[in-house]
């Protein structure tokens, strides 16, 4: 019986060749896994070879059962390595069928879309750089009486200055009363003295009506005013306030301001101010952006505070003016014409929300 | 209120310049204007002669003068148009390289018709000192002195023009010399003493009757009436300089008694008035008008008076309107011989209120409206009597004064630490005594604390914060330090009440979602205002400034969707707008209200509209608006499955494709729908709109009990799901559906999602739907057995036809 372990191994290495051969030969996956079974099958090429082992005489078995073990080994892992290859290229086969014309435009989403009026944005400007002062925000009606809107800020019936402010009235009272449309929002400083003990720091931001409609005025634009009272603000605070306030808005570490005196029914000492134009880009100019002063003891007294005792500023400037300055928006009526060009190009992303840490405008 | 250089310094010793006085007039709050300084407009032109004038030879109506432009200087040789232009004829001439104002061309050197001009002949109209004129200046012949001098010059012209924008409470600034004694204190010079007068008494009493007849209580009307008789004056036209300062102020001179009168207007902010006397009949009264009666005033026109104006009268009945126009038939003229001269004093508000109602715009109100010093009654009506007597001659009679001098003077306790403490401007106590007292008021007292007394010239001056004004603006208002405000906090606090926070939020949610913010107009057209004002009284304005701005809005709405249709007329179909503001239910504070606004048109849909490869955008339904009110609730911590939604928004909305969120019977949260047709019929838009309103004040305030939140509920259990799918009348809604399901068991129901609705086919025949809803179930403790699950499905099924009459579907 001498030669049948090495007739065996023979027709081991045959075997091996063979379903190598055959792995190898596999062009997919289906032919792959038929060599498979017919390898490593139940009924495959090693199993038989397998099942000879019972024939041999036992010192040979153990050779022999090696040897069919190691050719087992051999082909189990050509398999993998052939199954690997052969589903990288069936995936890469697939890849190269799936393809998309990428150029084609996307949707931009509605966060892309939309947008915050240019007023809204310099208002919740304003608001960051008023907070961070100390000054809450505080709001009145547009529906007003005479006693709110002139008596009480020192503008008594007769007054020249009634007359300037171009007033929207209601129909008058049986008791002769009318209710008005606030000419300003210095109501809501009225409002708030009556209402709160000093200290008192607010801004006043709203819509105002006169009557009044050209080029540069229409009967509603908005105003942002200010109001601070206690026993000790001063002229100085008052110019420090705007300076900082006018730095801060226009972004910029320095900006010219020129304080001249005038006169306002509801303050004494009275100032309008003008900033150098430097601070939009345009040297060489001065322009006009609010008026300011010291609250009227007239004024504080008709809200129940002693004048010997409190004191404090009060300036009022126009929003839709300030964005104008700021963002170089040149017609004011197309603030309220709701034009969907003119919103779309001066309006802000919802992104674009001002805080102090992040900058006002990015 | 206009004056020239010239004119400031008859009253200011100073040697500051144009610059100095401009910049120094606006700082301390007389607003300078405008400066126009003849120098920098007409300095190139000079006075020149022609010495030889000939026909152009290839030009009929052209001349080819030689002109003499500098003394002893080669001819220039010129081409002018000039009809008059002739030999020996002085005149003016512009070299080249000139801009010439009033054709608006620079001079370049060019052949005209074949011949070089050197320069040009000019017109007044081209030095724009007329409006048009024919042919060129011809100067009188003593200026042949000044050949080669500036024009200016040698014709007085070189006075530069200031103009200041006068606030209300400055009556002492309509004069000159007010304006000179601000500088004065200021610092830019020294006011020059008043002239004294003298001479002027005359000798015989005045025959005409001067009368106050006020009825009590109006007396202030005109408290005081001085008035002078001049017998024997000739008046004509006035001299030269005066003419010349009148005109460089814009007063067109008239004839020297009434120049004098404008000239002391001017010079000292003192209105007077000059009548013909021979042309008044019996005594001259100041009294009220009575109704009915008319003159006709020095611009030609017949007023009518009333009962609250302010007349000067004789028994022909009114003559004039005090303190605002003199009457044409009173008036003094050429022929004038015997003139009296009125000074008085009139009531501003009562002048105000009279201009107002007149519509006159005049110098004498300019000046009474401010309060003219009472002081300067006598005073002024001597100065006129002087230069009347001066310029015209004749005698005057004594001064006859009917009431008294209103005494106006206020003594003001002053502490002078008050500068200080309201303005932040530490001054040395002599400075601040020092500028009052330069500004005319009387100082009396020692120390810190003194008596101050202004002047008769200055009735805005009531209290110490006006004398910090005086000091502050004229010591300097850039001298006071910038001082920091001090901090609240040491980090800034939030300070947006939560109704700011909301509207803040529900304006970034909503451009989030694609809508463009609009701001409109908070007044309405009334057809649009009625179409909105179901629940609201409309507000009405009395003086609209047009019928398309006359009624307060009800309703954010309207100006949102007549925004779409100007849109749409404009090519943008697929508009998405909102409005974040107020709207007004009636007058009241309390009718106010705020709220957010939305309307969609077109595609406008919140993931963007129009025509894409990826598939047509959806026309936009009453669901899309639903959405954005949704979304805002949400936004703004209302959990909206805790609203009901009811078929019942207001008349605007579509009836059957509307909404109402509200929270109980009375709180509406917002409504929603597709824009109603007949409401879009009357706001004149074509396609269909959609819409919603959300009522920020209406919003319950958000709970907030702690800022940790509260513990996760995460279960490791799996949750079932479970679909059921139930046969419906059609009228029956699909919330109900799910209420009930979600009622079936509070436990273990985690959520119920509708998804399908279908009703057409067999079902539509039959008035029916089916709606199908998932139903999750979220076991806590233990997962569930198919006999527990089966149990629940089972009361789904039970709860939704008892509640909805809904029937499973086999």
């Amino acid at each position: 019986m001498t030669g049948t372990t090495g007739t065996g191994t023979i027709e081991l290495d045959t075997l091996k060749s063979e379903l190598l051969a055959q792995i190898a030969a596999a062009k997919d996956l289906t032919q792959l896994e038929a060599v498979r079974v017919t390898a490593l099958g139940k009924k495959g090429a090693i199993a038989a070879q397998m099942s000879k082992l019972a024939t041999l005489p036992p010192e040979e078995r153990k050779a022999f059962g090696a040897a069919n073990n190691a050719v087992k080994e051999a082909v189990t892992q050509s398999l993998d390595l052939r199954k690997a290859d052969l589903e990288g290229a069936a995936l890469e086969a697939r890849l190269e069928s799936e393809r998309a014309d990428v150029t084609l435009p996307v949707r931009l989403g509605p966060e892309a879309l939309g947008r915050i009026h240019p007023v809204s944005q310099v208002f919740d400007e304003c608001v960051e750089i008023f907070a961070d002062l100390g000054f809450d925000v505080a709001e009145g009606p547009d529906i007003e009486t005479d006693e709110m809107n002139f008596d009480k800020l020192n503008i008594p019936a007769e007054h020249p200055a009634r007359q300037e402010h171009d007033t929207f009235y209601f129909p008058a009272k049986p008791d002769g009363s009318r209710l008005l449309l606030r000419t300003h929002t210095s109501p809501v400083q009225i409002r708030t003295m009556v209402s709160r003990k000093p200290p008192i720091r607010i801004i006043a931001p709203g819509r105002v009506y006169r009557s009044d409609s050209d080029q540069t005025h229409t009967p509603m634009f908005h105003q942002i005013e200010g109001l601070v009272i206690d026993e000790t603000t001063h002229m100085g605070h008052l110019k420090w306030v705007l300076e900082e306030f006018c730095k801060a808005f226009f972004e910029v570490s320095d900006v010219k301001m020129r304080f001249r005196a005038s006169h306002f029914p509801f303050t004494e000492p009275s100032m309008e101010v003008d900033i150098g134009a430097e601070a939009i880009g345009k040297p060489g100019q001065w322009l006009e952006i609010l008026g300011c002063g010291m609250v009227h003891p007239n004024v504080l007294r008709n809200c129940g505070l002693d004048p010997d005792k409190y004191q404090g500023f009060a300036f009022g400037m126009g929003l839709d003016r300030l964005t104008m300055l700021k963002y170089g928006v040149p017609d004011l009526r197309a603030f309220f014409a709701a034009d969907l060009r003119w919103l779309r190009h001066y309006g802000f992303s919802v992104l674009d929300v001002p805080t102090l840490g992040g900058g006002l405008s990015s | 209120m206009k004056f020239t250089l010239s004119w400031l310094k008859d009253h200011l010793k100073t040697k500051a310049t144009v610059d100095e006085i401009s910049t120094k007039l606006s700082a301390i709050g007389l607003e300078v204007e405008s400066v126009e300084d003849p120098a920098a407009k007409l300095g190139a032109f000079r006075v020149a002669r022609i010495v030889e004038a000939k026909r152009h030879p290839n030009a009929d109506k052209l001349q080819v003068v030689q002109v003499e432009v500098e003394k002893g200087q080669p001819l220039l040789e010129v081409v002018c148009g000039a009809p008059n232009a002739r030999a020996g004829m002085i005149s003016v001439f512009a070299p080249l390289g000139t801009y010439i104002p009033g054709s608006k061309i620079t001079l370049e050197k060019k052949p005209v018709r074949g011949v070089v001009s050197n320069g040009m002949m000019c017109s007044a109209a081209e030095l724009e000192l007329a409006a048009d004129s024919e042919g060129i200046l011809d100067l009188p012949a003593e200026m042949a002195e000044h050949v080669g001098a500036r024009y200016i010059d040698a014709a007085g012209l070189n006075d530069p023009v200031f103009e200041v924008k006068l606030t209300p409470n400055r009556p002492d600034c309509t004069g000159v010399r007010g304006i000179a004694r601000d500088l004065a204190a200021a610092g830019l010079g020294t006011l020059k003493d008043e002239k004294t007068i003298a001479g002027v008494e005359g000798g015989f009493d005045n025959p005409i009757a001067i009368e106050l007849e006020f009825p009590k209580g109006a007396e202030s009307a005109c408290p005081v009436f001085a008035a002078r008789l001049v017998k024997g004056v000739t008046n004509g036209p006035s001299p030269e300089w005066l003419q010349t300062r009148l005109r460089a102020v814009g007063l067109r001179p008239i004839n020297a008694l009434v120049d004098v009168t404008n000239y002391i207007s001017q010079d000292r902010g003192r209105p007077l008035h000059v009548y013909d006397a021979d042309k008044l009949k019996g005594a001259v009264r100041a009294r009220l008008g009575k109704a009915g009666e008319t003159f006709t005033g020095l611009d030609g026109k017949e007023h009518t008076v009333d009962e609250t104006m302010c007349v000067i009268a004789d028994d022909s009945g009114p003559l004039a309107l005090g303190g605002i126009i003199g009457g044409e038939a009173s008036g003094s003229t050429e022929q004038t011989t015997n003139v009296l001269i009125e000074s008085a004093y009139f009531d501003p508000l009562r002048t105000a209120a009279t201009g107002r109602k007149t519509g006159l715009v005049t110098d004498a109100r300019y000046r009474f409206e401010r309060g003219v010093d009472p002081e300067s009654v006598l005073a002024g009506l001597d100065l006129a009597t002087q230069m009347i007597h001066k310029l015209c001659g004749g005698k005057p009679s004594k001064a006859t004064v009917a009431g008294h001098v209103p005494d106006n003077k206020r003594a003001i306790v002053f502490d002078i630490g008050r500068v200080e403490k309201l303005s932040g401007l530490s001054l040395p106590g002599a400075e601040i005594k020092t500028i009052l007292e330069t500004l005319g008021c009387v100082l009396v007292g020692e120390g810190d604390v003194v008596e101050v007394t202004a002047p008769s010239w200055r009735p805005d001056i009531h209290g110490a914060a006006d004398l910090v004004e005086e000091v502050v603006r004229i010591a300097g208002i850039d001298r006071i330090p910038a001082t920091p405000l001090p901090r609240t906090s040491g980090v800034s606090r939030a300070v947006l009440t939560d109704k700011q926070k909301r509207a803040r939020r529900a304006r970034r949610l909503l451009a989030a979602r694609g809508f463009v913010e609009a701001v409109t107009w908070s007044f309405l057209p009334k057809p649009q205002a009625e179409t909105f004002g179901a629940g609201s009284t409309l507000v009405e304005l009395a003086n609209p400034i047009s019928v398309d701005l006359a009624v307060m809005r009800p309703s954010l709405l309207p100006g949102l969707v007549t925004a779409v249709e100007r849109n749409r007329n404009r090519g943008f179909a697929d508009v998405a707008l909102f409005e974040l503001g107020q709207a007004y239910r009636g007058e009241t504070p309390q009718d106010q209200y705020l709220a957010a606004a939305g309307v969609r048109a077109g595609t406008a849909g919140a993931s963007g509209g129009g025509r894409h490869w990826d598939g047509k955008a959806q026309a936009v339904s009453v669901f899309d608006a639903k959405a954005d009110a949704v979304a805002i609730l949400t936004a703004l911590g209302v959990d909206p499955a805790k609203a009901q939604v009811t078929r019942d928004a207001p008349a605007w909305y579509h009836p059957g494709r509307s909404g109402t969120l509200r929270l109980g019977p009375k709180t509406v949260l917002a409504y929603f729908g597709e824009i109603n047709p007949k409401t879009l019929a009357v706001l004149d838009v074509a396609g269909p709109v959609v819409g919603f309103e959300v009522f920020i004040d209406a919003l319950p305030p958000e709970k907030r009990k702690s800022r940790a939140k509260a513990p996760l509920d995460q279960s490791d259990l799996l949750a079932v799901k479970r679909d059921f799918a139930f046969i419906l009348d059609r009228g029956v809604h699909a919330g109900d559906v799910v209420r009930a399901a979600l009622g079936a068991d509070k436990a273990l129901i985690d959520s119920v999602t509708v998804f399908d609705v279908f009703e057409g086919g067999a079902l539509a025949a039959e008035g029916k739907k089916s709606v199908a809803i998932e139903v999750t179930l979220q076991p806590k403790t233990e997962t569930l057995t198919d006999k527990a699950i089966d149990a629940i499905a089972q009361k789904v099924i039970a709860d939704v036809k008892k509640a909805t009459g809904g029937e499973i579907r086999s």
